[in-house]
């Protein structure tokens, strides 16, 4: 039970409850698709960047409490940032939920991390793993200009 | 309702399930900590030791190779693979066992159908009828088809019970229908098309019929003479036996004009580099050795069904389907699909406000296994809207108790996400 709690923290069901920056964004500079065919989940980020920086960013899609809690915080902590935070945020986010390790140090503030952390108990739950990076494989190749649809499979 | 209320009421014995279970090792065992409750057979139905034992006897005692061997190893293998092949010839009452045709499954069945016969016998423009509740091993070998040979695919809607629409049935039935295939029982809601009326109308319009048993064999008696279908297709591993063995039954005339599905060993008569002469069914369909140890354990599972009354097996499953469906009728926020009267032990959910993959990992944790998604049936899900549903099937081994543990576990998940 600790490590569904650890799971299901107040913090995710908010986020999955009342999804922030959710809808599509007028006239993005990137946006893509993800699909994980597995469980039917689909997540699509738009992106407004300008002079290295994401201007704006939102989400849309539908899927569990999971991936619907870690694409609103991805939102909210990509939001003004740099593209080279938003790159190195990436790789840290997947060491976190993949092996519990944050992949590489990098410029953050710890309250940035803190935000994320709550969704490190995925680890304990390989299947649902990929519901937590879905929203993060996709930004990525929104960042890139991939207009082909992301599969986590 | 209780087991053995139902049972007297229908005037068979009582089902002693408790037995039942100490023949099945795996339902003994725990999962994070819990006592399993194995609610997801409609996937893969556990083994009993009477299945694990044939298998191990199998390898420790008469395995060789079949067909082959003048030893006597071989004659003890090949006899075992052809018991096991009369066995499911009774099993659902054919009239040969050369109608009996080994496959890996009832995936490979279907294909198989539709690379032969399909291939050789339907031509552009002819119609293939299938309903919105079919899996997807029912769907996409007529898609590929329709690729290879422009057939049109045509779909029987159900209603929102999930009933199949019989009169819209009727409807779409042609001079052009060549083939219906129809599930016995859905796997993603348990709804049973009507196959009598199925496969009388499609006889009188000129098509064969294509019964997809996966589900429907686990749960009642069969006699495809009775159905009269001319194909019928499942797969062991539902049926309390192995994985890799699946049985394609079909008629003699139909077989005998179907071309070979692969070429290899065992399905020839001669073969010169001029010329191949074809084995009769259903050798000309078992190309390569095939999984001769799961054939026999598929035997040893049928052989285990015999030994149990299946009347009173079918009444604990309708008590347990019964069960299950006033329990989570019960709980706030529960919507079951597939409410019309003629289902097998199958229910299948949603909860407003919480995805079926956190319901199912919540239920997980409890110890209690159901599938969730779209149960490899897509077009039923964008039928009702959903994306997916929860599913607990029920096998001969289920208790009232375990429908209780369902219903725990689900408030569980209101705690947690409220």
């Amino acid at each position: 039970m600790s490590g569904l709690r650890e799971l299901y923290q107040e913090v995710i069901l908010d986020h999955s409850k009342a999804p922030r920056n959710y809808g599509k964004l007028e006239a993005p500079t990137g946006a893509s698709h993800g699909h994980n065919p597995l469980c039917g989940d689909t997540v699509a980020i738009y992106l407004r960047i300008k002079d290295g920086v994401v201007e704006d960013i939102r989400f849309d899609g539908r899927g569990c409490a999971i991936s619907m809690a870690s694409a609103s915080m991805m939102t909210e902590i990509l939001k003004g940032r740099s593209v080279a935070d938003v790159k190195e945020m990436f790789e840290r986010f997947h060491g976190l939920v993949t092996t519990g390790h944050e992949a590489c140090e990098g410029g953050f503030e710890t309250a940035d991390l803190d935000k994320l952390v709550v969704l490190a108990g995925v680890r304990e739950f390989p299947m649902r793993v990929k519901c937590a990076t879905l929203a993060w494989h996709t930004m990525k190749a929104a960042l890139a200009g991939e207009a082909d649809e992301v599969s986590t499979e | 309702m209780t087991g053995a209320s139902t049972a007297a009421r229908r005037n068979v014995p009582a089902f002693d399930v408790e037995a039942v279970r100490r023949e099945f090792p795996i339902l003994s065992t725990t999962a994070h900590g819990k006592k399993l409750v194995f609610l997801d057979s409609g996937a893969s139905a556990q083994k009993s030791r009477a299945v694990i034992e044939a298998i191990s006897s199998v390898y420790e005692s008469r395995y060789a190779n079949i067909h082959r061997g003048v030893y006597q190893l071989s004659q003890f293998a090949t006899e075992a693979y052809e018991a096991a092949r009369v066995k499911v010839q009774r099993f659902i009452g054919a009239g040969s066992p050369s109608e009996i045709v080994f496959t890996k499954g009832a995936t490979e069945a279907i294909n198989l159908v539709a690379a032969t016969y399909g291939v050789k016998f339907l031509k552009a423009g002819d119609e293939i009828i299938v309903s919105a509740l079919e899996h997807h091993a029912n769907i996409v070998p007529w898609q590929l088809l329709r690729e290879r040979n422009g057939i049109v695919l045509k779909v029987v809607p159900v209603d929102d019970t999930g009933a199949f629409q019989l009169d819209a049935y009727e409807r779409l039935l042609s001079p052009r229908t060549r083939i219906v295939a129809v599930t016995q029982a859905s796997n993603a809601l348990g709804i049973k098309p009507p196959i009598a009326a199925v496969t009388r109308l499609a006889h009188a319009a000129g098509a064969i019929v294509l019964i997809d048993g996966a589900q429907g064999v686990v749960h009642e008696p069969v006699d495809v003479r009775a159905m009269d279908c001319d194909f019928y297709v499942f797969s062991g591993h539902k049926l309390y036996g192995p994985g890799g063995i699946g049985v394609l039954y079909g008629k003699t005339k139909l077989l005998e004009a179907m071309p070979p599905y692969q070429g290899g060993g065992d399905m020839i008569l001669s073969v010169s580099f001029e010329a191949t002469e074809f084995a009769p069914p259903p050798a000309r369909f078992e190309a390569g050795t095939p999984p001769i140890a799961d054939a026999i354990g598929l035997g040893a599972a049928i052989d285990f069904l015999n030994g149990l009354d299946r009347a009173a097996v079918l009444a604990h499953e309708e008590a347990l389907l019964a069960h299950a469906t006033a329990a989570l009728s019960a709980i706030k926020g529960v919507r079951l699909y597939g409410t019309a009267p003629d289902k097998a032990a199958i229910v299948s959910f949603t909860l407003a406000g919480v995805h079926p993959h956190d319901i199912g990992t919540i239920l997980d944790h409890e110890g209690i296994a159901v599938r969730v998604g779209h149960h490899c049936a897509q077009p039923i899900m964008d039928r009702f809207g959903i994306p997916g549903t929860v599913r607990a099937s029920f096998g001969l081994y289920n208790t009232l108790d375990e429908v209780d543990a369902l219903a725990r576990g689900l408030a569980k998940v209101r705690e947690i996400f409220g």
